[in-house]
């Protein structure tokens, strides 16, 4: 076993592992943390997507003890104060999700996408940021209306201000 | 879906995890990413007695600028190549080559020096860092060494590093002003490996083929340069037809696999298609 | 008083979604019990091997280990096999299928034995010390290899690997084939599909030892068709067992099962008083839950010179896999009505041939007997039009049964509720801008550019809302076709649905809300909707074959026609009319010609809650069951057009436009039917480009996870476009629906691979293998006249 420490969805959480504990499986049954699924075991699916220090990772394919230090965000910590997040409010308008199971893991590494990009994602920049995971309910159509809508609420007024000539 | 058990170290330097795989010998592997081990290991497809985990050197996770060539740290994720400026002004082959790897989390997480110790031959970045003639810095029990790229990938999943050796660097040679590039990677769906890739470099004087360098993805038990198509274009007219003539020669001293999705055969064809693609993409 | 608005035909955002995209829904591998106990199964890893000896001393002395079993460990504890619901006919051999195999592994992840530990992680690392004496036996895999004389056969005892045949014939076939100046013949292989569900199964099983009960929750899209089928394993009383589907992660047939682990988690945590937790792997799942698809076909039509059809033919080799599982004969025949599509003709004739091969069973997946019929029409109305030369549009039109709104026969021998095929081809012509496509290719045909254009139809018929019990005895299935939905509104006027469908991601809860909303004119948000447990809808025949609205939604309309029925009584004894003197409109009666006079139904449950003055004789409280059986299928039909761009060097496939009209009947929810269209569309896309179960010769799994079973993602596949063609309400019931579950993955692979064809028509290619993989298009090239590039 191991002692960690690592701040998952803002909250310092302190744990013996066993070294060959799967982040996903920390999240899930040690932190209780069941929003994060399992839908492969080949780093395929992206079912299990959450934040490493704000980037998407999967969680299956990160050992707990190499979170140590770290900051994890799971979908649990999307809504804050009873407020969805935009991506998860677009995904409830568009229609984005069925089942759900992808859901968790779309949600989070569309919001690492949408932050890292420079602005408005178009339908290409979408479908080939979220290559990295699987849906079998949807068809994908509505999962990239729904983050397109949402990176134009996240990131609508970035280029605006660029193209005023604005600094920071 | 979950590994084998299996001991664990964190090092706390290069120095020191080279002193930790000798202490732990040929059972111990190195951990960073753990994009290539972790998928093996959960699969029980690998079952290493002790992980060293050099994850927290983040003094091996850097891109600078050393006047001839671009060094990369060895832990400097594929996200952070794939981005970065600087290789895209002085060889974007290497950013291009690190963003076909994976998807979105696996190239925030995949370092270079872990794909490349992997030796898959299947990978992206190894062929373009083969075809550019990088170096690599290696740091072993005898101290620093460089080895040549095409010197590294020796066998099927094998490398020139002994098991006692970290790989601290890669050195990225500066492409001559008009040298032109393309990384040209065919495949069923985005995530997968390429069924073949190919990395060309073309330098061109006048019109005329100065330099060409072309490796390829997944066409043999290691990444390969294609010396046949090299040579049949040194010299000639960087036209369509040198180009097509030249890509005939791709096929020559590979070994391609056969697998469900492409048969050896298929490989072979798309080895001169996408040579000659590649080439005409580079000076496009 | 103002009428509440019509939600059905808008799309409010769906109930089941705020606890999905929080991450606080509760699937089975969420739920923990006290003390429970893990299992894993050990699985054999060989395609057919004798069971000699498992030695599991090793593991036993392991830390956590509780049990090991294997299959002669439990073999006196069964009360039966695992169930088989659908003797197709008089021949047909059913192995007995056991939980754990206790001689023989017959297919490659056959199970041995399971191992009970204290973590997941024990557990698994215990059946890896369990040791198995494996003799290997020899294998068979391909369907036509099976059938050869002295084939190795997959169960010894049965003598044959021939599983079943079964035919279904109208008309003198024989002799309109004979009499038909034009004949066209060709042979199809639908490949094996792996369905994919991204939730894999898993199963708790948690017993009450002192009562005597069992709650069992399972990813299973049939709790209540599962509770009958453990009776029959487990030998537990149905009135002692509890079965619940919690939030289930899709499942497109693939859980509509009845599965070992099920049976064995149940039986073990009898044996040992725990509960009792199996949770599949994703690379176990590709070994251990049913497959799909897997046909060789055929198809023959017979028709005159100008092409008109007057018979069809059709003979079908189906791989059964190693065993019969729940529906597993009879998956074909839910497509043997539909092999004439939406043509007409004289005479017709359907024969299915089942098949025992070492391999994962096969069974129901999305679409389920319709999307082979589908395929077979779909390509063989091409090659005749290539026979007579007429162009794909216009064999179409020559030949489909004409409009109608009223129950017509097809040559399949069903009637059909409505249909009108001309209207959605002409929307999809449209949509798809079909001229300027067939410019576009014509230009670079004559350019002979690499890239070539093709367009591909497929204007299909399917029948789903499976299915009346009358025909489902006559096709001698074990059971009942119908559903139930039970509403009970509380005393201040808020409303449960019961309902029997059991949902996996298709929005029954938003659906059926709406249904009621406008029948009893109570807000949509006042209405919940419980399903997918047995104690709490008790009543149901579960979710498959585009059921749920057709099936279970005509049910939860009748139970609220009911409430109505019984609220209009209490209106008229409260406004002393009789009930012949009341208008009633979105939960309102009013007194005809005094509509100031009025009642609602909210307020109507108060007093059915105080009884203080209700009807002599009536009983307090409201609440209605409504069980509804159908007299019909119901038969959503449509046109599907696909454009793609063939790379001619490298064999590469890219789908430039794709158009779904599906006529599905009247529409609930227009966003879910969209949601439904482009995800079965993109399924069967993936079915005609990407995905392929291969297997080696003996018996090995090749595509045994997602990293080679090419499931595609966002970057692979197109945005569709998606029209309604003219929303014909279906004869088959009061709400005029129809299914929408399968029409996309029915239609879209004939549309796909038509287009690859055309494609390459230039080059005199009439066939390309599914999946048209890049290779499999480049070897179609080079078999062709000049297509090595010489």
């Amino acid at each position: 076993m191991r002692q960690i420490s690592v701040t998952v969805n803002g909250t310092r959480r302190e744990a013996d592992v066993e070294p060959r504990q799967l982040l996903v499986y920390f999240l899930r049954e040690t932190l209780g943390l069941t929003g994060t699924n399992v839908g492969c075991d080949t780093s395929t699916c992206g079912s299990c997507t959450v934040l490493l220090d704000g980037q998407s990772v999967k969680s299956c394919t990160m050992l707990a003890v190499q979170a140590d230090g770290h900051e994890v965000t799971t979908i649990e910590a999307m809504a804050t104060n009873g407020e969805l997040h935009p991506i998860q409010r677009a995904f409830h308008e568009h229609h984005g999700l069925q089942c759900g199971y992808c859901t968790p893991g779309m949600i989070m590494a569309a919001d690492s996408l949408i932050r890292e990009a420079a602005g408005p994602l178009s339908e290409a920049e979408v479908r080939i940021g979220l290559e990295g995971n699987l849906c079998r309910c949807t068809g994908y159509q509505n999962i990239v209306q729904a983050v397109m809508a949402a990176s134009q609420e996240m990131q609508g007024g970035v280029k605006a201000r660029a193209g005023k000539g604005g600094g920071s | 879906m979950i590994p084998a058990a299996f001991d664990y170290e964190v090092a706390e330097s290069t120095d020191h995890a080279v002193q930790l795989l000798g202490e732990h010998g040929d059972d111990a592997k190195l951990l960073a990413g753990g994009h290539s081990l972790l998928p093996l290991m959960k699969l029980r497809l690998a079952r290493p007695s002790v992980l060293i985990d050099i994850g927290g050197l983040s003094d091996l996770a850097y891109i600078k600028d050393a006047g001839d060539h671009v060094e990369i740290g060895a832990l400097t994720r594929m996200c952070d190549i794939a981005a970065s400026d600087l290789l895209r002004r002085h060889c974007g082959l290497i950013a291009e080559a690190a963003g076909q790897v994976g998807d979105p989390q696996v190239r925030h997480r995949a370092t270079i020096g872990g794909s490349l110790a992997h030796g898959d031959p299947a990978s992206d970045p190894p062929v373009a860092l083969l075809t550019v003639d990088a170096e690599l810095v290696v740091r072993g029990p005898g101290g620093e060494r460089t080895v040549p790229a095409s010197g590294f990938f020796t066998n099927f999943f094998e490398t020139a590093l002994g098991p006692q050796d970290l790989l601290t660097s890669v050195r990225v040679p500066k492409l001559a002003a008009g040298t032109g590039w393309s990384y040209q990677k065919f495949h069923r769906r985005a995530i997968d490996w390429a069924i073949v890739g190919v990395a060309a470099l073309v330098e061109r004087d006048d019109g005329t083929v100065k330099r060409a360098a072309v490796g390829l993805t997944n066409m043999a038990t290691t990444p390969l340069r294609s010396a046949g198509v090299e040579s049949a274009l040194a010299g000639r007219p960087a036209s369509a037809e040198a180009f097509a003539e030249a890509a005939a020669h791709a096929p020559e001293g590979t070994n391609p696999p056969s697998d469900t999705n492409a048969s050896a055969e298929y490989r072979t064809a798309l080895s001169s298609i996408l040579v000659r693609r590649a080439l005409e993409a580079a000076v496009a | 008083m103002a009428v509440a608005e019509r939600t059905i035909g808008t799309s409010p955002p769906r109930k089941e979604d705020p606890e999905l995209i929080t991450g606080q829904a509760r699937y089975t591998d969420d739920l923990t019990m006290p003390g429970m106990l893990h299992m894993v199964v050990v699985r054999s890893p060989f395609a057919h091997a004798r069971i000699k000896g498992v030695d599991a001393s090793k593991a036993l002395a392991m830390d956590g280990v509780v049990a090991v079993y294997t299959g002669a460990d439990l073999a006196a504890d069964w009360a039966g096999p695992l169930l088989m619901a659908w003797a197709v006919s008089e021949d047909l051999k059913n192995p007995p299928h056991w939980p754990l195999t206790k001689d023989e592994a017959r297919h490659q992840g056959d199970g041995v034995a399971v191992v009970l530990a204290t973590s997941r992680a024990a557990a698994k690392d215990a059946a890896e010390a369990v040791e198995v004496d494996y003799e290997p036996l020899p294998v068979v895999v391909d369907m036509e290899a099976a059938l050869a004389d002295g084939a190795p056969l997959v169960h010894e005892d049965q003598g044959t690997n021939k599983a079943y045949t079964w035919s279904l014939k109208n008309g003198d076939v024989d002799a309109v084939f004979a009499a038909a100046p034009v004949v066209v013949k060709e042979r199809y292989v639908i490949q094996r599909a792996i369905p994919t569900a991204i939730e894999t199964r898993a199963v708790i099983a948690d017993p009450s030892p002192a009562m005597g009960e069992y709650t069992l929750w399972s990813a299973t899209q049939i709790p209540h068709i599962v509770r009958v089928a453990m009776v029959v394993a487990t030998g537990i009383p149905e009135s002692k067992l509890r079965v619940i589907a919690p939030r289930v992660g899709g499942g497109f047939g693939s859980k509509l099962q009845v599965y070992a682990e099920e049976a064995l988690c149940l039986l073990v945590a009898k044996k040992l008083g725990r509960p009792v937790k199996w949770v599949e792997e994703r690379s176990e799942n590709y070994l251990a839950t049913h497959h799909g698809r897997d046909q060789i076909q055929v198809a023959e039509l017979a028709a005159d010179e100008q092409g008109k059809i007057r018979g069809f033919r059709f003979n079908i080799m189906v791989n059964m896999g190693a065993y019969l599982m729940i529906i597993t004969p009879g998956t074909p025949l839910l497509g043997a009505f539909v092999y004439c599509g939406c043509y007409g003709g004289d005479a017709y004739e359907v024969n299915f041939t089942g098949v025992f091969t070492n391999t994962t069973p096969t069974d129901a997946y999305r679409g389920a007997g319709r999307p082979e019929a589908t395929y077979a029409i779909e390509r063989i109305i091409e090659a005749l039009a290539r026979k007579v030369g007429k162009d794909p549009v216009e064999i179409r039109r020559l030949n489909f049964l004409p409009a109608f709104t009223e129950p017509t026969p097809m040559p399949g021998g069903l009637s059909i509720d409505s249909g009108n095929y001309d209207a959605t081809l002409d929307q999809a012509l449209e949509l798809a801008g079909y001229d300027q496509l067939r410019k576009e290719q014509q230009v670079r045909r004559e350019r002979g550019d690499t890239k070539q254009i093709g367009i591909g139809l497929s204007t299909y018929l399917e029948m789903c809302g499976l299915a009346p019990s009358r025909v489902l005895k006559a096709l001698n299935y074990a059971a009942g076709g119908w559903d139930a939905a039970t509403i009970r509104l509380s005393p201040t006027g808020k409303v449960q649905v019961i309902a029997g469908t059991s949902p996996h991601g298709q929005g029954h809860a938003t659906t059926f809300a709406q249904i009621v909303a406008d029948d009893l004119g109570i807000p949509f948000d006042d209405i919940e909707v419980i399903t997918g447990d047995t104690t709490l809808a008790p009543l149901g025949m579960d979710t498959y074959g585009s059921r749920s609205i057709a099936i279970g939604g005509v049910a939860v309309h009748r139970a609220a026609m009911k409430i109505v029925e019984k609220t209009r009584r209490i209106a008229a004894h409260e406004l002393e009319v009789s009930d012949e003197d009341l208008d009633y409109a979105s939960g309102t009666f009013s007194v005809k010609g005094a509509p100031d006079r009025a009642k609602t139904v909210p307020g109507l449950a108060w007093s059915a809650w105080t009884a203080h003055d209700l009807p002599d004789g009536m009983e307090p409280g409201l609440e209605e069951t409504a069980v509804y059986d159908a007299a019909n299928f119901v038969f959503p039909y449509g046109a599907h057009i696909c454009a793609v761009e063939v790379d001619t060097e490298t064999g590469q496939v890219d789908i430039l436009k794709y158009v779904a009209v599906d006529d599905v009947g009247v529409v609930i929810n227009p966003q879910i039917v969209d949601g439904q269209v482009a995800g079965g569309v993109i399924q069967g896309i993936a079915e005609a480009l990407f995905e392929e179960a291969v297997y080696s010769d003996d018996g090995q799994l090749l595509t045994a996870s997602l990293t080679n079973y090419e499931v595609p993602a966002a970057s692979d596949v197109p945005s569709i476009v998606i029209g309604r063609g003219p929303e014909l309400p279906s004869t088959t019931n009061e709400l005029g629906v129809k299914g929408v579950g399968e029409t996309g993955t029915i239609a879209s692979p004939p549309a796909v691979i038509n287009a690859v064809i055309d494609a390459l028509s230039h080059l005199g290619v009439t066939d390309v293998p599914r999946p048209a993989s890049p290779e499999n298009v480049w070897r179609t090239i080079r078999s062709t006249r000049g297509g090595d590039g010489r």
